[in-house]
């Protein structure tokens, strides 16, 4: 979180124009789906799980949204029954990972091509554009007075709902103990399948719903939307704390790691850096926020064994 | 993620070693035949509707096609084996292509050997820096290779600058490499065929290879077997990043234009493969031929479908079908063994 501040703090300073209202406006428009889709992923990945689907939900929501859209579907119908798709696909995920006990990795690689593949299937390599102006400027519109849009509002709502039941609930303590152990966790009583397939559930709804806001926010429904962006979610989550082993992470360091990621882009683009150096610094953030903290404790065991007068208590 | 999920036909422990390995082996071949017979199926079908499907000439094509995802295959078999994964390959191959397409600009009379030297080389230090990472650090292969998707792909469009290698800019000799014939066969299939061969090899009857099973299975049982864990994944890596180096240098080869987007989204594809070949994604089984099978596979599907007149579109989809049913296949098959040893152990056998 230190390093979120600090990046923000110098990147206002050195950087000409990123602290302007407008810049930011922009740069939290693209962090919504990332930050939006990270928020389940999290929990899911505290479980010790993973689901690499999510983008492609994201293309095929955004896909059948503008299918529906061309059959003269009014978008009050749609947004509900593309929710609700959302949570199909998820369940589908959900199932293979907890009834048939298939890993979660092969599991939602295959929905990844799955799902991507079947958002061809509906809309082909057309773009469906011609959504209503009211609702594509009500996805970007700001909160009067602030260049703050309205969708940082939604994010936060759903960002202190999965918090507060990820760190304040029997729910979230569930979730870190079948990280940490599943077995353990299943003798402790709690039913470790129904969880994660809630979880995959609410994966896929979040990430329906970033379709349906990606959709309006760029006024364009194509099968290709999202594409890559569940490698940008995970390493979000990863940059934020969060163990890949599971049984270990907040769900505010992610959103630190979001915003970490999304100023430190934002500031380097606007400074002039090239985009293939930014692509290098996403990888090279994510290898050091991992790496660093294992070199240190490793290089303090090594100390210790060193001087064993820092450690009596070994035979 | 978590090493709870193992399943259990590996703790099985009262089979007479010699019956237990005849066993399995036997499994294995049979779900290696079931790829073989879903690749029959698919030619057969496919062969009925279009009796051109099986010319010489297609037959080649699909082999060609086939190459660069084979030798990507068997790479990441080696790494998945060991219970760890290699998402940068995708990165690695587009590197190295444009690196190869590099040499030939700056040395136009570079020797075919030579290229290819340097592609496998560059792959092999590339490979090293994950395999150091993961094995010095104790850090996740899904998350260093992550990273290192990043840092390659960024250090190739940083290399480019938008630069794209055109087919006139490298030396016929090494184009050719891309369409020439042994025997009416494609030599980039002699290659990956050779690839398949070392490899398989070297799993099955090598200490060192199957001691890569035996990492997969239970890293730490392996480590207290006097196993070097860490040397062993090490070592992985590097053969796996110089097999990328390889597929990299056909792939400059076999399209001639390359730009910095070369070979992006293919570690999907070559995972595919290989989870498609029967490799469990949890390390500790699963063989290069399966994993080449389900390359070949996941190729002949895309050809089939247009000599099929089915909607291109259809093909991702299919792949994400074919991958779920796999995986689904594997875990009927461990559960149908599970019972089978439990059984043998109840009769005393």
């Amino acid at each position: 979180m230190t390093t979120v501040i600090l990046v923000i703090l110098a990147a206002s300073v050195g950087v000409d124009g990123f602290a302007s209202g407008r810049n930011w406006g922009f740069l939290l428009l693209d962090l919504a789906p990332i930050a939006l889709i990270a928020l389940p992923m999290t929990l899911i990945v505290v479980t010790g799980e993973i689901d690499l689907s999510v983008a492609s939900i994201l293309g095929l929501t955004s896909a059948v949204m503008g299918q529906l859209w061309v059959s003269n579907l009014p978008l009050e119908l749609i947004v509900p029954l593309i929710l609700l798709l959302g949570a199909l696909l998820g369940a589908v995920n959900g199932l293979f990972v907890t009834r048939f006990a298939l890993p979660s990795l092969a599991v939602t690689i295959g929905t990844l091509a799955l799902y991507r593949g079947l958002a061809f299937v509906v809309l082909g390599d057309r773009a469906v554009a011609d959504f209503p102006f009211s609702w594509t400027e009500a996805a970007i519109s700001t909160i009067p007075g602030t260049p703050v849009p309205w969708v940082v509002v939604l994010v936060a709502v759903l960002a202190i709902g999965f918090g507060v039941l990820l760190h304040a609930t029997p729910v979230g303590r569930a979730l870190f103990a079948m990280g940490n152990n599943a077995d353990a966790a299943a003798f402790s009583g709690i039913s470790v399948g129904r969880t994660k397939f809630w979880l995959y559930v609410a994966a896929g709804v979040v990430s329906a719903l970033a379709g349906v806001f990606w959709t309006l926010r760029y006024g364009s429904a194509r099968a290709d939307n999202g594409t890559g962006l569940e490698l940008q979610v995970v390493a979000a989550v990863l940059l934020g704390g969060v163990s890949i082993f599971g049984g270990r992470g907040t769900l505010l360091g992610v959103l630190g790691g979001v915003l970490l990621l999304g100023t430190l882009r934002n500031a380097l683009q606007l400074a002039d850096v090239s985009a293939d150096a930014l692509t290098v610094v996403t990888g090279a953030l994510l290898i050091v926020s991992v790496v660093g903290p294992n070199a240190v404790r490793m290089a303090r065991q090594h100390l210790r064994r060193r001087s064993p007068a820092l450690n009596p208590a070994k035979p | 993620m978590t090493t709870t999920n193992v399943e259990p036909p590996r703790q099985a422990g009262a089979v007479t070693p010699e019956s237990r390995t005849r066993f399995t082996h036997r499994l294995f071949v049979a779900r290696e035949l079931s790829i073989l017979i879903a690749l029959a199926v698919l030619v057969t079908v496919t062969a009925v509707s279009n009796p051109r499907f099986l010319s010489a000439q297609s037959i080649r094509d699909i082999l060609l096609g086939a190459t660069i995802l084979v030798v990507l295959a068997v790479g990441q078999t080696i790494i998945i084996i060991t219970r760890n994964v290699d998402l940068s390959v995708g990165s690695l191959v587009g590197l190295v292509a444009f690196a190869t397409g590099k040499l030939f600009l700056a040395a136009p009379d570079a020797p075919v050997v030579l290229a290819v030297a340097a592609g496998v080389a560059l792959g092999a230090v590339c490979g090293a820096i994950n395999g150091g990472l993961i094995a010095a650090a104790r850090v996740p292969a899904l998350v260093v290779t992550l990273g290192t998707l990043y840092v390659f792909r960024g250090v190739d469009f940083w290399w480019a600058q938008g630069q794209q290698i055109n087919a006139a800019d490298m030396p016929a000799g090494f184009l050719r490499l891309g369409t020439a014939t042994v025997l009416g066969v494609p030599v980039l299939a002699l290659v990956a065929l050779a690839v398949l061969a070392a490899a398989g090899l070297y799993l099955r009857s090598y200490r060192s290879g199957r001691e890569l099973y035996a990492i997969g299975s239970q890293p730490e049982a392996a480590r207290l077997a006097g196993i070097g864990v860490g040397r062993r994944v090490f070592a992985a890596f590097v053969a796996n990043g110089a097999l990328a180096g390889l597929a990299g240098v056909l792939y400059a080869a076999r399209f001639g234009t390359i730009d910095a987007n070369a070979g992006t989204g293919l570690e999907l594809q070559v995972i595919a493969a290989a989870v498609v070949g029967g490799v469990a994604i949890f390390g500790g089984s699963g063989t290069v031929w399966g994993a080449a099978l389900g390359a070949l596979l996941l190729t002949t599907i895309s050809s089939s479908l247009a000599v099929l007149r089915i909607n291109p579109f259809w093909q991702q989809a299919v792949v994400g079908a074919l991958i779920l049913a796999a995986i689904g296949l594997d875990r009927a098959l461990a559960v149908r063994v599970a019972a089978r040893l439990r059984e043998r152990k109840a009769r005393g056998n």
